[in-house]
């Protein structure tokens, strides 16, 4: 395969080249590949490497009336994203070989993108014994999360990272200390207080990012935050890079777009964890990017059915559906172009959120891919940065459609998605993976 | 106006026409004429997920002197027990073809949750920290009538603000009127945000009260005492309660309110409850009266 006349992301550069694919593989990167065979126009189009989502939820085992393996692979494809990470809070948790291996299996069936199950750290995710690390690693795992929670206990935290080391895998840490967050389903502030929903304060998210990084710094052991909200928690893991620990960062989309201002209307799509805050962080989050205090993006993906969002602020459930919207939202915030040019973040560039979006949650995990180069697996992510389209709910292939975003005006669209050299999206025709149905055999 | 979830959406002019209303009404009450047939054929629902004694009650009489059927529904003898949801409760009294939904509940936005679901008319009888318009509208119908006007008044409101819908409410209607609210609360019960709202925070009871005409306690509930706020009540009430001293920083002619039931002794001096400036018992009167108006203007406008 051949796509030719793209704008092509390599690595800090941007150049028009053709790009040809073989085995599944980058075989030749020039200016003008003389071959035959099968071709695709990309002009006009931009050709990143493929996009990798550390911090998805697939629902699958167990919620599946939110989601499934199938489900998810759709949206991730559509989104662009070539790999994902997906969160072990499923039902039976993935805390075992046995619910990773499931897991790796439904993922092959799917055949869409690549999946990488990520392991809870205790059992059960009950913050008491650790899980079966070495299994799960030997079945796939890439990295253990406790996912939703923190691990309370400290001494048991500090045990996992030393464990989980002796097998190369890292924990990502979801930082909450739960005394603060009891009941809470916003950030307190302002609109805390206008809506009456009760909030948690900053230090929620901060004092378990400061004990994080404090293991990390007393035992060596690298580290990386989940979906960062605060501005002090930006300023902590800035301060704490600086000085030389091993720390990684990510941060979603709804953190650098939206302020707990979204919250105002009683939208249980705006209900999200941690919480939407204010501008100061919404703007310390996108100076984090700039700096390179947050490494990636992620969308921590949290489809859910609409009778959990149909509810009570307090009842709903927390999260965003987010594959199908994070590039372009990300890429219109964060770069901007054409008519929202003065809207993006300026000295942003496409290599800059290329590297946040593939490179570097690569990297963090240690994965294949998140590059093009002659030999790297052929993952790619092909976009018209200069169609603008309006967010719609309704047209999510997720089974989650909450989103805070529906009417939403944004900049880029996914054209194709490239997973070892194969068009995953547009979806293949029916009888291979393509249709959610189809693909059960 | 097909709801009233709050004075926060509510217009000055609606305010005002309620509390207008709802003096004639009172007027009524006070000269015995208690019912009149603006609802007769219509039907109300109170759906209320908390316990409450006086706002219920007062719902049910002000529907009822209306001439409307009025059924009762508490959550611990309801469905909810088993399990259905605010909107599928509401769908079905809604095919019940009930003409107002009253309801109160402990979470915070729940009354528009349910507005959005249902045709009828939905009132907000309290939700969680949210709005409680009834009564901030009946505390404004006890200072208009003994004080003539809202627009100058300087009304402190002292107590836990953080938990309380009251203050929420009565500072937006308050603030529409043209009224100063001032507030004061201990540190661990103040929200945040309240002064882009345009209340004066004040930190001493003293400040708060300086010069008020109205001076309002909120209740206290003892289980914030558990939850860490404050040592004891008996604490609360000698570093933060409202007594003869603190009232001496107030208007001579400042009244006291207070939306009940109220701790003796603790947000307000038992001389203070009882004293002539109270409008305790009063402001319950008000309450009857300002939800017939509520009542009968959602309907008078449902019917032009």
């Amino acid at each position: 395969m051949i796509f030719r006349n793209a704008d092509v992301v390599l690595g800090r550069e941007v150049v028009r080249a053709d790009i040809r694919t073989e085995s599944g593989r980058i075989a030749e990167i020039a200016e003008s590949i003389q071959a035959d065979g099968e071709s695709i126009d990309c002009t006009g189009l931009t050709v990143f490497p493929g996009l990798i989502d550390i911090h998805v939820h697939l629902r699958d085992p167990g919620y599946e009336q939110k989601e499934d393996i199938f489900s998810g692979s759709r949206a991730a494809v559509k989104g662009g994203f070539t790999q994902i990470c997906c969160m072990p809070n499923t039902n039976p948790v993935i805390d075992n070989k046995v619910v990773a291996a499931y897991i790796k299996a439904r993922a092959a069936e799917a055949d869409l993108c690549k999946i990488h199950p990520i392991g809870a750290i205790t059992k059960g995710q009950k913050g008491e014994e650790l899980s079966a690390i070495g299994g799960m690693k030997a079945a796939g795992v890439v990295a253990l999360s406790e996912d939703g929670k923190s691990v309370r206990n400290s001494k048991l935290m500090a045990n996992a990272m030393l464990y989980a080391s002796d097998f190369g895998l890292k924990c990502l840490c979801h930082c909450e200390d739960a005394a603060l967050t009891e009941g809470c389903s916003v950030h307190e502030g302002t609109y805390s207080t206008l809506t009456g929903l009760k909030g948690s304060i900053r230090a929620a998210e901060d004092i378990m990012i400061a004990r994080d990084i404090c293991l990390s710094e007393s035992l060596g052991i690298p580290v990386h935050i989940c979906h960062v909200s605060t501005y002090s928690g930006v300023k902590l893991i800035r301060e704490a890079k600086a000085r030389g620990v091993k720390v990684t960062a990510e941060t979603c989309p709804h953190y650098f777009t939206l302020t707990d201002a979204a919250i105002a209307t009683f939208d249980t799509n705006t209900k999200v964890n941690p919480p939407l805050r204010e501008e100061r962080d919404r703007l310390a989050i996108i100076e984090g990017l700039k700096d390179g205090t947050i490494d990636c993006i992620v969308t921590d993906h949290a489809p859910h059915h609409e009778d959990d969002k149909n509810v009570e602020y307090d009842l709903a459930a927390f999260g965003i559906s987010g594959l199908e919207t994070s590039f372009a939202l990300s890429y219109t915030a964060l770069v901007g172009r054409g008519g929202c040019r003065k809207r993006g973040a300026g000295d942003f560039t496409l290599p800059d959120l290329s590297e946040k979006m593939s490179a570097n949650p690569a990297r963090i995990l240690g994965l294949e891919g998140g590059e093009i180069a002659v030999g790297a697996p052929a993952d790619l992510t092909i976009a018209d940065l200069a169609q603008e389209w309006t967010i719609r709910p309704a047209e999510f292939v997720s089974r989650g459609k909450n989103t805070p975003f529906a009417g939403r005006k944004v900049f880029g669209k996914i054209r194709y998605t490239v997973v070892d050299g194969k068009i995953k999206y547009p979806f293949p025709a029916l009888g291979g993976a393509g249709t959610d149905g189809g693909a059960r055999k | 106006m097909k709801d009233i979830l709050g004075l926060l959406p509510l217009e000055a002019e609606k305010i005002d026409r309620i509390l207008s209303l709802g003096l004639t009404m009172k007027a009524r009450l006070r000269r015995g004429e208690k019912t009149l047939p603006t609802l007769v054929g219509k039907s109300a629902v109170t759906l209320f997920y908390e316990n409450s004694t006086r706002t219920r009650c007062s719902f049910e009489l002000a529907g009822k002197y209306l001439g409307a059927q009025v059924v009762n529904i508490s959550a611990s003898s309801s469905s909810v027990q088993k399990g259905e949801s605010l909107v599928d409760t509401g769908k079905t009294l809604d095919a019940m073809k009930n003409d107002f939904i009253i309801i109160r509940h402990p979470m915070s936005g729940a009354p528009g949750l349910l507005a959005r679901t249902v045709k009828a008319h939905v009132v907000n009888a309290g939700d969680g920290m949210n709005e409680h318009p009834s009564q901030a509208l009946l505390d404004m119908l006890t200072m208009r009538e003994h004080l003539g006007t809202i627009e100058g008044l300087r009304v402190a409101i002292l107590g836990d603000i953080r938990h309380s819908r009251v203050a929420k409410s009565n500072l937006y209607g308050l603030r529409k009127l043209g009224a100063e609210v001032r507030m004061f609360a201990p540190a661990t019960l103040m929200p945040a945000g309240l002064a882009t709202m345009g209340a004066k925070i004040c930190s001493s009871r003293e400040e708060a009260v300086e010069g008020a005409d109205v001076v309002m306690g909120l209740r206290i509930q003892l289980e914030r005492q558990k939850a860490g706020n404050f040592p004891s009540l008996s604490e609360y009430a000698k570093y933060y309660g409202v007594n003869e001293d603190v009232m001496k920083y107030a208007k001579p002619t400042a009244l006291i309110m207070h939306p009940g039931p109220v701790n003796r002794g603790v947000e307000l001096t038992c001389g203070l409850i009882d004293g002539e400036a109270s409008r305790i018992e009063d402001q319950v009167l008000s309450g009857l009266a300002v939800r017939m108006a509520m009542l009968t203007i959602l309907n008078e406008e449902e019917e032009a």
